[in-house]
């Protein structure tokens, strides 16, 4: 195995090796790499999802795969369509509450003191205000669309990130290498860039995978309320509109499986592709399953217990 | 004692928070919200009620800072305007009739959740690496990876629709009028059982890995090895000893849970057309009844922090390092 050798090496080769030899990341990349496609060339492959293509709630049938809707469109168009906002919402979101959690948090947990007690208030209040009833207020106030949903999302869920990775920068102040670069007189910037967030890549990656799980489902729960843009086609409205058409008291399960079967593929996708990340970045796994290989080939049984790091030794 | 009252301190602090975002919310946007109903609403909406509308919204001539106290004087005497859709019940008024229903849905799931979750956890962390504890954490990673109202609205189709085995919505049938008789109580529970055992099961997960994980670390410990030494009966060091530990921080998740759960019952209600607060402030949306809706959200986050506020109390007595009097 050469585990602990490709560990050293970064760059995109890395990630790409790292993916390739992680079964679940291989099946997360697949999953992931399959939906941004559909995103992407989705929309010119299935034609307008707003024409009246049919008979209303029609079960799926040859001419449409996925049945129609209330409304005679057709539900494969109005998924795959939907696909495009939906992963843009969810990926943008992700990576802005995980900036602005990291810009708060590492902030807080870096100065301390004052500055740490007034942003700790800050993110202790927006985590104990109730999330989804605050994202529908700001929300109605705004014109409807996706910029709207994707900005109350960002409101409210930038506060667990913050809260996570202000421990984790108070615990890396403590370590020795911080000290020394705060007495050989780096600069506080340059300190936080590149000393601490590079140790906090594999929980910083973490977060922005949590924060799109979040954002998606989250986003599609606003919209099915009824506050997106009822007009546009994302996966929220069109779980909004099977409700409207009463797809439950018809017995039209197609027009809202679809949906719910995409949200949770692309959630799961996320989910195996992050324990692959975790196998680059964190060196602590890599040696332990070089230290798991060799016990194994030595015909040792591995308990959970295993110390990890003997395995240079 | 210090420890309650800066949480206290820390509760008033975000309720105010919450009032400040509901006042300036409606000024930040542009044009005169009032005015905007008042064109919505045209004929429909007298004079009188633009005015009552202009007054709700604080909306005088007053310099914002006047306008800012009058708002909060009137929050502080429960006064929070009177309800465009609804006109002229209060908006105080309204919510009442919708808080009963939502606090019944959302109270029995997050109890129900946390005690069977609980107990799930304790039992899958003392068989550790049976079959319960190789199978559960991974089907709730799978129910965990779908949007909840999406599985409660596969449930209503599958047990409600297709099996007719619970009711497809409201809090009660029509032809029955609220009364304190078993057959009411019956047909209440008939109707609450399909939204409470949807959230209970979307949530279960969270308790049993969080119990989980805390029981195995607390039946590692010295005083856990010492009790099963002297031989005392295992119901007994589990329980008694190692699970009174281990419960703490499911405790402290308990709080922030409830407001999780009294948030999600919006999609709760409105999936299974329950007439709570959810249902109330998303009808208040679409109608763009601001004041409604803004009562709503007050009425939200003070039950949120009351029930944070509870939760530290049952903590402080729970746990006596927090009274042990710090210097």
């Amino acid at each position: 195995m050469s585990g602990a050798a490709s560990g050293r090496a970064t760059g995109l080769m890395a990630w790409w090796e790292a993916i390739r030899r992680d079964r679940k990341a291989t099946i997360g990349f697949v999953l992931l790499a399959g939906f941004v496609l559909l995103g992407l060339v989705g929309p010119w492959l299935v034609g307008d999802p707003d024409a009246m293509v049919g008979v209303p709630l029609q079960p799926p049938s040859w001419a449409h795969w996925l049945g129609t809707t209330g409304q005679g469109q057709d539900v494969l168009a109005q998924t795959v369509v939907g696909t495009r906002v939906s992963l843009l919402i969810g990926f943008g979101v992700g990576l802005a509450v995980v900036a602005i959690g990291s810009l708060l948090g590492v902030t807080a947990g870096y100065f301390g003191g004052r500055v740490d007690g007034v942003l700790s208030m800050l993110i202790n209040v927006f985590l104990v205000l109730p999330g989804l009833p605050l994202a529908i207020v700001i929300a109605a106030y705004l014109p409807a669309g996706p910029l709207t949903v994707a900005f109350v999302l960002v409101i409210t869920g930038w506060a667990w990130n913050a809260r996570v990775l202000r421990s984790q920068t108070l615990m890396l102040r403590q370590r020795d290498f911080i000290a020394a670069s705060v007495v050989s007189g780096e600069s506080h910037l340059r300190i936080i860039t590149r000393e601490m967030l590079p140790n906090m890549t594999s929980l910083l990656l973490a977060q922005v995978i949590g924060g799109t799980i979040y954002a998606i489902g989250a986003q599609v729960g606003l919209e099915f309320l009824g506050l997106g843009d009822v007009s546009a086609v994302t996966w929220g409205t069109n779980l909004y509109w099977a409700t409207n058409d009463s797809a439950l008291l018809t017995g039209a399960w197609w027009t809202f499986v679809p949906t719910g079967l995409c949200v949770a593929l692309v959630g799961f996708g996320l989910v195996m592709l992050n324990s692959g990340f975790d196998e680059v970045t964190n060196p602590r796994l890599q040696q332990e399953r070089a230290w798991r290989a060799f016990l194994l080939g030595a015909g040792v049984p591995v308990s959970r217990s295993t110390p990890v790091a003997i395995a240079h030794e | 004692m210090r420890y309650l009252l800066r949480r206290l301190g820390f509760y008033l602090i975000a309720a105010w928070v919450a009032l400040t975002i509901n006042f300036f919310l409606p000024r930040l946007m542009p044009g005169d919200p009032a005015t905007a109903l008042f064109a919505r609403f045209k004929g429909r909406l007298s004079p009188e009620a633009l005015q009552a509308l202009r007054e709700a919204f604080g909306l005088t001539d007053a310099p914002l800072w006047k306008q800012y106290f009058t708002y909060l004087a009137h929050v502080l005497q429960g006064d929070f305007g009177t309800s465009v859709t609804y006109f002229p019940s209060s908006v105080g008024s309204v919510i009442l009739t919708g808080l009963i229903w939502t606090l019944f849905l959302a109270g029995t799931a997050v109890i129900l959740s946390f005690a069977i979750g609980t107990l799930i956890g304790i039992a899958v962390a003392w068989w550790r690496g049976g079959w319960a504890d190789t199978i559960l954490p991974a089907f709730f990673a799978f129910l965990g990876a779908f949007p909840y109202f999406w599985l409660a609205m596969l449930a209503l189709y599958v047990l409600g629709f297709d099996w007719g085995l619970f009711p497809l919505g409201h809090a009660y049938s029509d032809d029955l009028t609220p009364a304190f008789t078993a057959e009411f109580i019956v047909d209440v529970l008939r109707h609450a059982a399909l939204p409470i055992a949807t959230v209970v099961i979307a949530t279960l997960g969270g308790w049993v890995l969080g119990m989980r994980n805390a029981m195995i670390s607390v039946l590692g410990s010295d005083y856990v090895a010492l009790a099963r030494a002297k031989g005392l009966p295992p119901g007994r060091v589990v329980l008694r000893y190692a699970a009174r530990n281990a419960l703490l921080p499911s405790v402290t998740a308990f709080g922030m849970a409830l407001g999780f759960a009294l948030g999600g019952s919006l999609l709760t209600e409105i999936v299974f057309s329950y007439p709570g607060q959810g249902y109330l402030l998303v009808q208040a949306v679409r109608n763009q009844d601001y004041p409604l809706m803004q009562g709503i959200f007050l009425v939200f986050t003070l039950a949120v922090l009351g029930a944070n506020f509870l939760v530290d109390v049952v903590y402080f007595w729970l746990d006596p390092r927090t009274r042990e009097v710090s210097s």
